[in-house]
């Protein structure tokens, strides 16, 4: 009955052999190359969503086939993963025999040389003595072995080492990119510049935290934006600079400490980080109903649509009876024309505009369904007005009124716990090093033999790097001129 | 001088240097002709460089004259902008030539590579003439996201990369052309002068090998400028999908050289794949792509 139990056991190391060969490892280093394409053809979920559901869209039945190959999905998906986890199985397997059979070749001699030296590298003939050899290899700090007549030397140990250190140090950069999407965190959260963010879960437009990553680890600071800055080029319209001035607590009771944020240079709590990510406007809007009793009042964040912040948003006010909601559209500087309608020229606030169109009926707020601030349904609404406004006027429809009161910019932070990244670092600087040893070391072996009273000399290059004939060269010279 | 005057020095010295280049490009060109009439006068099978070899020593002297020029079309576009010059695709690609044209003269102080001569001119002209019609934009401040030191580490290192990858797949290239040539007979007439299958191998190799260790730190400065403006080191934008496709290549290529043992043709369609993809990658990305590599228009 142990047949077959035996056969699965030699089936499994059969297995093993297979994938920790270097041919499997350089097939699935390819096939990683190869399976990383889609991801940049594809719009993916975690990159661009909207582009995603564009796609779902335009295409629902290809995108739902798509979508089961995980084609926006890419880098999460679970044949990208078997790629990567295989890869890494297999460098693991082939690296670490190969560091403990390099561990026990360092205390050995030099390889013998082989029966014929003639048809090695740089083969060279002359007379001269066995122990002048020995004196320029050992002055040149070769490794030597000498057996009779014959002298091995070994020189570049260096290089294997490289070669190790590199291929080690990707498995740390993998594990630390595994501890930061395990341990870490990440959320973004819109605030109108004189609020405040308190870092609790609740403050967050969304918040994606690691498997492990316990919420109430959420380090208690505290950012309250006091000003921001944007300027942008006259002539292209380009940003030429974000500065956004915040006051920072690191917990309730601590401090306040004023700060500045740019997008090269994020607030720093701890292992967290709050980077600045992208700006646009909310106009302050007051709407009341026809006794004149404020039913809504404060900044709307709108979402900004190009690069002139051309934004859209939706203003909802469930208390009003029937419903009201605004869908409308925010120009920081206001242009028209016949293709696009009302839109923005000019990314600052040179002539802002509030378009608004008034719906009213059901917002279905109530329904439990997620909605969008930015949008309303408005399928079961009718549209009772519409209006540009500028700052200071107010617009009377059939209900109520809606003022527009002026306009302050909001922030977006992003707020990312990355415990990994240290190692991930650590592991890519290790590999660099590895790298450059591994490549430009050179590791060879000059053999030296006595035949017939003259000297044989010739070597081997183990990594093909070129300087070995030319040492040898230097070598007989070098022997000659010490006679 | 005003950044406009800088600005419009830049404009003429690239003008210039395309100028230059050209000049090189027909010296090279009746350098490669009198070679190729030399070696069908001449006995069949030794290959004659003494004719030919003053014409050629004129045309890489040309050549180095266009390349100073160039620089100093870079470093003036530098001065009118006011940071270094790398933040557009008609910045990367005049740096890129000279880059690439560097590489050429300084590894020819090392190696024969006269014979290159015509097909690396060839390859400025293209470079340049594309970054002078379609791709020039007015000199521009930089968007806040470029701001950082890590603009000139980054660029510098991934431009530097680009240069000897450009130059390394040439000679794959050249190698496989000559390689069809010898397999369906003899070198013709042109080819004969040039150099042996083997040196073309080991020459292309080395470049890799040499380069190859930038490339690595270029990406990986370019992930620790990500985690600084972004917010992430790695997030598998298209820029970044694809210098990791060229990374991978590289490294299947000097794994198949060292430990398969792989040499010759095989090589060096390997070594023109993982060349392609950068080049690629410089194209479709900028022009057609999406993601947080794409700045201003271009």
């Amino acid at each position: 009955m142990s047949a077959p139990e035996l056969q699965g056991i030699s089936l499994l190391r059969y297995l093993w052999r297979q994938l920790t060969s270097m041919r499997t490892a350089l097939i699935l280093l390819l096939l990683l190359g190869l399976a990383s394409i889609p991801g940049s053809v594809f719009p993916q979920r975690t990159q661009s969503p909207l582009k995603v559901r564009e796609y779902f869209e335009n295409n629902p039945s290809g995108a739902k086939l798509m979508d089961r190959f995980y084609l926006f999905d890419v880098y999460g998906s679970p044949w990208f993963s078997a790629i990567y986890l295989l890869l890494f199985i297999s460098l693991i397997g082939c690296v670490i025999p190969r560091s403990w059979h390099y561990f026990r070749e360092i205390f050995k001699a030099p390889t013998p040389a082989p029966s014929s030296l003639e048809n090695m590298e740089g083969f060279q003939q002359l007379d001269g003595k066995l122990s002048d050899a020995e004196k320029w290899l050992k002055k040149n700090r070769f490794r030597i072995a000498r057996s009779g007549k014959t002298i091995a030397a070994e020189k570049g140990y260096l290089r294997e080492t490289g070669n190790l250190v590199f291929h080690l140090s990707l498995i740390v950069v993998l594990l630390g990119i595994a501890g930061s999407s395990v341990f870490g965190m990440r959320g973004e959260a819109i605030i109108n510049v004189g609020e405040r963010f308190i870092n609790t879960p609740t403050s967050y437009d969304n918040l994606a935290p690691g498997r492990f990553f316990s919420i109430a680890n959420l380090p208690p600071f505290t950012i309250k934006a006091n000003n921001f800055d944007a300027t942008y080029d006259p002539e292209t319209n380009a940003p030429l600079d974000y500065t956004l001035t915040v006051t920072t607590q690191d917990a309730i009771d601590a401090p306040l400490i004023k700060r500045t944020v740019k997008v090269n240079e994020p607030l720093t709590f701890g292992s967290t980080r709050v980077y600045l990510q992208a700006n646009g406007y909310s106009p302050l809007v007051t709407v009341k109903d026809k006794t004149g009793a404020v039913k809504f009042e404060g900044p709307v964040p709108f979402l900004p649509q190009d690069a002139n912040l051309t934004s859209i948003g939706a203003i909802k006010v469930p208390d009003m009876d029937p419903q009201i909601g605004f869908v409308g559209s925010f120009l920081p500087t206001a242009a028209r024309d016949k293709v696009r309608g009302g839109f923005s020229s000019f990314p600052e606030l040179l002539d802002p505009r509030l378009l608004v169109s008034v719906w009213k009926g059901d917002l279905k707020m109530d329904t439990g369904v997620p909605q969008s601030v930015y949008r309303i349904d408005t399928d079961e609404m009718e549209r009772i007005g519409l209006w540009a406004l500028r700052i200071g006027e107010t617009y009377q429809f059939e209900v109520g009124s809606i003022t527009f009161n002026g306009v302050i910019p909001w922030v977006n932070l992003q707020v990312v716990r990355d415990p990994g990244k240290q190692y991930a670092l650590f592991g890519s600087i290790l590999a660099i090093i590895g790298l450059m040893i591994s490549l430009f070391i050179r590791q060879r072996r000059i053999w030296v033999r006595e035949v017939n009273g003259k000297l044989e000399i010739a070597g081997l290059a183990l990594n093909r790097l070129p300087g070995l004939e030319d040492e040898i060269h230097r070598m007989v010279t070098e022997m000659k001129g010490a006679k | 001088m005003s950044k406009t005057d800088w600005a419009y020095l830049s404009n003429d010295l690239v003008y210039g240097a395309l100028f230059v280049y050209t000049i090189a490009f027909i010296i090279y060109t009746y350098e490669t002709a009198f070679a190729v009439k030399a070696n069908k006068e001449g006995s069949s099978s030794e290959i004659d460089r003494t004719k030919t070899a003053k014409s050629g020593r004129i045309a890489t002297f040309v050549y180095a004259i266009a390349t100073i020029v160039l620089l100093l079309g870079v470093v003036a576009r530098g001065v009118s902008a006011g940071r270094v010059p790398w933040s557009n695709m008609y910045e990367f690609s005049i740096t890129g030539a000279l880059t690439f044209s560097l590489a050429y003269l300084i590894v020819g102080r090392k190696y024969d590579l006269r014979w290159l001569g015509l097909p690396i001119s060839i390859a400025v002209l293209l470079i340049l003439g594309t970054a002078i019609t379609l791709l020039y934009r007015p000199t521009a401040p930089l968007v806040p996201a470029l701001k950082s030191t890590w603009l000139v580490v980054h660029v510098a290192a991934a431009i530097l990369s680009g240069g000897v990858f450009l130059l390394s797949n040439t000679i794959a290239a050249t190698y496989l052309w000559l390689d069809s040539m010898e397999r369906k007979g003899e070198r013709s007439a042109f080819a004969k002068r040039l150099p042996s299958l083997e040196v073309l191998d080991q020459l292309s190799y080395r470049l890799v090998a040499f380069v190859f260790p930038l490339w690595t730190f270029a990406v990986i400065a370019g992930a620790i400028w990500a985690e600084a403006a972004w917010g992430r080191y790695w997030g598998w934008d298209p820029k970044e999908t694809w210098a990791f496709i060229t990374w991978i290549l590289y490294a299947a290529y000097l794994h198949a050289r060292v430990t398969a043992g792989w040499k010759g043709r095989k090589a060096a369609w390997l070594c023109l794949l993982a060349g392609s993809t950068y080049l690629f990658n410089y194209v479709w990305v900028n022009v057609w792509g999406t993601g947080r590599h794409t700045y201003s228009g271009l």
